[in-house]
């Protein structure tokens, strides 16, 4: 009962939230709406007793992702309402609405559904987070490293591209052309 | 009713499909990577509500690593978008034509 | 032994190759000298093959495999025996004389080398030929003659009227050839193998009619080959080649290879001797058809043409008539003084600047003794006075047809040794005796280069001395051949006085007429010589009858291949063409656009997906429960 109501809510609220975000013609709104989807994105999480996940989706997603949106929208004239020209609306919804029949009719007929077996099963008595973290480090491991490296790579990746000054080096350069440089 | 799988699967396509006509439909770059994150989304509802139904610690995992990547994708995009706006002060779709031919 | 074989067989194509590597240079004497060398070898190597077959051995190999496919199994097989040895011979002969001579005859032409390879090439064509020891080899050979003659005879493709009597000459042997692929489907049909020997041997066991078609057939082909009537204008026509092409081909080999193929195949005319008879009125019909058109012309290389096809009908007769070996007697003799022949009438020509009519010469022994001498000995053996070679082997022919009691064909041949005898010194007293008339054209003549005389020496030397060795040939080749049974010997003398008795007349008749050169009267208005200059109008009749209503036709399918053809074509272009300048919209660099294809790509995917895991089993199922 209580399952169901809270399904229905959290859905109905995020389909509202997305939506606002697509159709939306204010960047401010849109990136507001998708922020509040993330967070009841993670109700779902809950829901679905991934404990781990849900926190992990509100403290990543909301907290760092949705930061960076608002940070690069800062830097952007976004002020202006952004005229955009659909020139081929009926295309896009008919895409859209095709590839949604199909779908749901690939996840409803039993045939697919049937086919599925567990490969890792959960082990019981454990609290989700445990259990996250006894499958994350032994049979995940190398995807997790190799995770990390790319986060990484991502850092470096967005610093350089974003910073002032990038194509020269501080440390290369000798001690007068320094004071030059902070004196300019 | 009891909530089943097929229920959270739904869910996942109709956010999916939004997540396509936002792709579809922005001119502005900037929305364009706010839909892609609803497509990443729904992907995550879906693999979540089949590990717990499955009882398969699998979903939770790759919706994990899904967070992971779309945390790095981000950070670069935004930084790619940083550096074009710089150059052509427009992020416009539109006006992107350079890759014509 | 076989070594010898391969020498004689390959030499030729060695040297063709060497002269082809300079085809498009200029003219360098090496090609010419290591092609006539290798001729040379070539001949060398005939001559010791006759001595060891004459010993009585008989040189078979099987080079190598050609087509072995199911029960049909046609090797490259050779065989050196009594009748191939003594083609062999002749070949060679001619063929090293006309290479020396083409040394001097072609000196000043641009397509020297091209010359010597194309000469060369049809040498080795013309011996694979004559070595075969299967009838697709003997194919292979005879279409390579064809080849190779085109080539030679459109030698000067610029000039139009060259290429078009190339041409003509290989549709009409084309048109032969069909019928002799018919006959050697027939054989192989019928007897399951193409080896002279097996098919020979089981020619007697088959239905008589099925060896009449055989027969006929490959009397079809022999017909296209050595020009009979109706696929004779080629022959004529062909002079446009250089004349040591018209000496070499259109006098001793190529033409004589119609004849060879019905002495080769005698255990086949043997078995139909009604076919037989057939081909013999057809020789001697065309002997004195050709003897006719030989009177009244004046290009010099055709009347010595329309010799030649009157001889082949003389051989023609003689094979037809079952004397095998009178026929390959009178194919040596004639090879030698009617190649002796033409390369005088190539000394002539040249002196002349290439002119042919020969009312423009006369008197020409003053400036070209030698040339003189030696046309006038090929004349005397063309003509058949004793003791030249011609006299044997016609009056041998001549006796044959006496002996069957065909007197028509007698009859017939007998005036045709006349009228041959009378246009020869009609020619040679035209051209070398009589009232000089070329000065005044502006003509300044010369003899021809020495060495040019001394190779037509061995010929002239032949055309004399071959008629004595008849008794030796004939014990040579009636060994494989079949021989012949006269049954002349109370009139034979009466016989041969006769026959000497008419050529001696056409030539005194010859001498008085036009010793004071051509005829002064113009006989122009006379309906028979109207006939006979204009050949017969046949080669206007095949024009009319053929030539025009084929242009026609293909007039009309050229248009429906325009129409029908190309257009498809161009249509399959064009579509693919404008396919792709639709779908270039698609690469318009918006990303918005892009993405959207994307989707599109992705609902198509979901369709396969569906489709196949979802809709295929139902359909099964549906499948299974219906029926």
């Amino acid at each position: 009962m209580f399952e169901a109501v809270s399904f229905y809510l959290f859905s109905f609220l995020v389909i509202t939230m997305f939506l606002i975000t697509v159709t939306s013609n204010n960047a401010l709104y849109s990136m507001s709406a998708l922020a509040t989807g993330m967070i009841l994105i993670s109700g779902f999480f809950f829901l679905l007793d991934a404990d781990f996940l849900g926190a992990v989706q509100i403290v990543v997603y909301t907290g760092a992702v949705m930061a960076i949106y608002a940070f690069g929208m800062m830097f952007f004239d976004t002020t202006r309402e952004v005229k955009e020209k659909n020139s081929s609306a009926k295309v896009v919804y008919t895409l859209s609405v095709l590839s949604a029949l199909l779908i749901v009719v690939m996840f409803a007929a039993p045939i697919i559904s049937s086919n599925v077996e567990a490969l890792y099963p959960m082990t019981e008595g454990v609290g989700n987070a445990e259990a996250v973290g006894m499958v994350l480090f032994t049979k995940y491991l190398v995807p997790f490293e190799v995770a990390a490296v790319m986060l990484l790579v991502a850092m470096i990746g967005g610093i350089i591209l974003a910073g002032k000054k990038m194509d020269q080096s501080l440390t290369l350069i000798s001690d007068e052309d320094h004071n030059e440089e902070v004196k300019s | 009713m009891s909530i089943g799988v097929e229920h959270y699967l739904v869910l996942a396509t109709v956010l999916f499909v939004i997540g396509l006509v936002g792709v579809m439909r922005r001119k502005n770059l900037l929305m364009l990577f706010f839909a892609t994150e609803i497509l990443l989304n729904a992907v995550n509802i879906g693999f979540a509500a089949i590990s717990k139904y499955y009882g398969d610690l699998t979903g939770q995992m790759f919706a994990f690593f899904i967070i992971a990547i779309a945390a790095s994708e981000v950070a670069i995009g935004l930084g790619l978008l940083i550096v074009w706006y710089k150059r052509k002060n427009s992020i416009d779709l539109d006006i992107m034509t350079s890759m014509k031919g | 032994m076989e070594k010898y074989l391969y020498i004689a067989l390959f030499a030729p194509l060695v040297g063709s190759l060497f002269a082809a590597l300079f085809g498009a240079s200029k003219k360098t004497v090496i090609t010419g000298l290591v092609t006539s060398g290798l001729l040379f070898v070539s001949w060398v190597s005939s001559v010791i093959l006759a001595a060891h077959v004459f010993d009585g051995n008989i040189v078979h190999v099987e080079m190598m495999d050609w087509i072995v496919a199911g029960d049909l199994s046609i090797p490259f097989g050779f065989i050196v025996d009594n009748v191939s040895v003594s083609m062999m011979l002749v070949v060679t002969t001619v063929s090293t004389a006309v290479h020396v001579y083409s040394m001097g005859y072609m000196s000043h032409d641009a397509g020297y080398n091209r010359f010597f390879s194309y000469l060369s090439a049809f040498v080795f064509s013309m011996m694979i030929l004559v070595m075969s020891d299967n009838f697709a080899g003997l194919f292979i050979g005879w279409e390579g003659v064809g080849l190779c003659s085109w080539l030679l005879i459109g030698f000067w493709f610029h000039k139009e009227s060259a290429s078009w009597a190339a041409n003509e000459a290989f549709i009409m042997n084309r048109i032969a050839d069909l019928g002799m692929l018919i006959g050697i489907f027939l054989i192989y049909w019928n007897t399951g193998t193409l080896q002279y020997d097996q098919a020979f041997a089981a020619m007697p066991n088959l239905d008589l009619s099925i060896v009449l078609w055989i027969g006929a057939f490959l009397f079809i082909g022999a017909m296209g080959k050595s020009a009979q009537f109706p696929l004779h204008p080629w022959l004529a026509d062909a002079m446009e080649g250089p004349t040591p092409v018209s000496a070499l081909i259109h006098a001793a080999t190529m033409v004589t290879a119609g004849v060879y193929l019905v002495i080769r195949a005698n255990p086949i005319y043997d078995l139909i001797p009604e076919m037989g008879h057939v081909i013999a009125s057809l020789g001697a019909f065309v002997a004195i058809f050709a003897a006719t058109m030989a009177l009244v012309n004046q290009d010099i290389k055709r009347i010595i043409a329309y010799s030649t096809l009157s001889q082949l009908g003389y051989m023609f007769v003689a094979a037809g008539l079952g004397a095998y070996w009178v026929a390959l007697f009178h194919l040596a003799t004639h090879a030698f003084f009617k190649a002796l022949l033409f390369l005088g009438a190539g000394n002539v020509m040249h002196a002349m600047d290439d002119e042919l009519n020969i009312m423009k010469m006369g008197q020409l022994k003053k400036v070209m003794l030698g040339t003189a001498v030696l046309m006038l000995v090929a004349s005397v053996a063309l003509s058949g006075i004793y003791p030249l070679a011609g006299f044997f082997s016609k009056d041998k022919i001549l006796e044959v047809a006496f002996s069957e009691h065909s007197y028509i064909l007698w009859g017939t041949l007998w005036v045709t040794a006349g009228l041959t005898a009378f246009y020869s010194f009609r020619v040679v007293m035209i051209v070398f005796f009589g009232n000089e008339r070329y000065s005044k054209l502006g003509f300044h003549p010369h003899e021809a280069y020495p060495f040019m005389l001394w190779a037509m020496a061995p010929l002239a030397v032949l055309a004399v001395i071959a008629g004595f060795f008849e008794h030796q040939f004939l014990d040579f080749v009636t060994v494989v051949l079949p021989g012949y049974e006269f049954h002349t010997h109370h009139v034979e003398a009466l016989l041969i006085a006769v026959t000497s008795a008419i050529a001696v007349l056409g030539i005194v008749t010859a001498i008085i007429m036009y010793k004071n050169g051509p005829i002064k009267k113009d006989l122009t208005g006379c309906r028979i010589y109207q006939l006979l200059i204009n050949q017969y109008y046949i080669p206007k009749i095949y024009d009319e009858v053929f030539i025009k209503p084929y242009h026609e036709l293909s007039r009309i399918f050229w248009k429906l291949d325009i129409k029908l053809v190309d257009a498809t074509v161009d249509f399959i272009a064009t579509t693919l063409y404008k396919t792709g300048e639709k779908t270039r919209s698609m690469q318009s660099g918006n990303l918005s656009q892009m993405l959207i294809w994307m989707v599109v790509g992705l609902v198509i995917l979901l369709l396969a997906a569906v489709f196949y895991t979802e809709a295929i089993p139902m359909i099964q199922d549906l499948y299974s429960k219906v029926g």
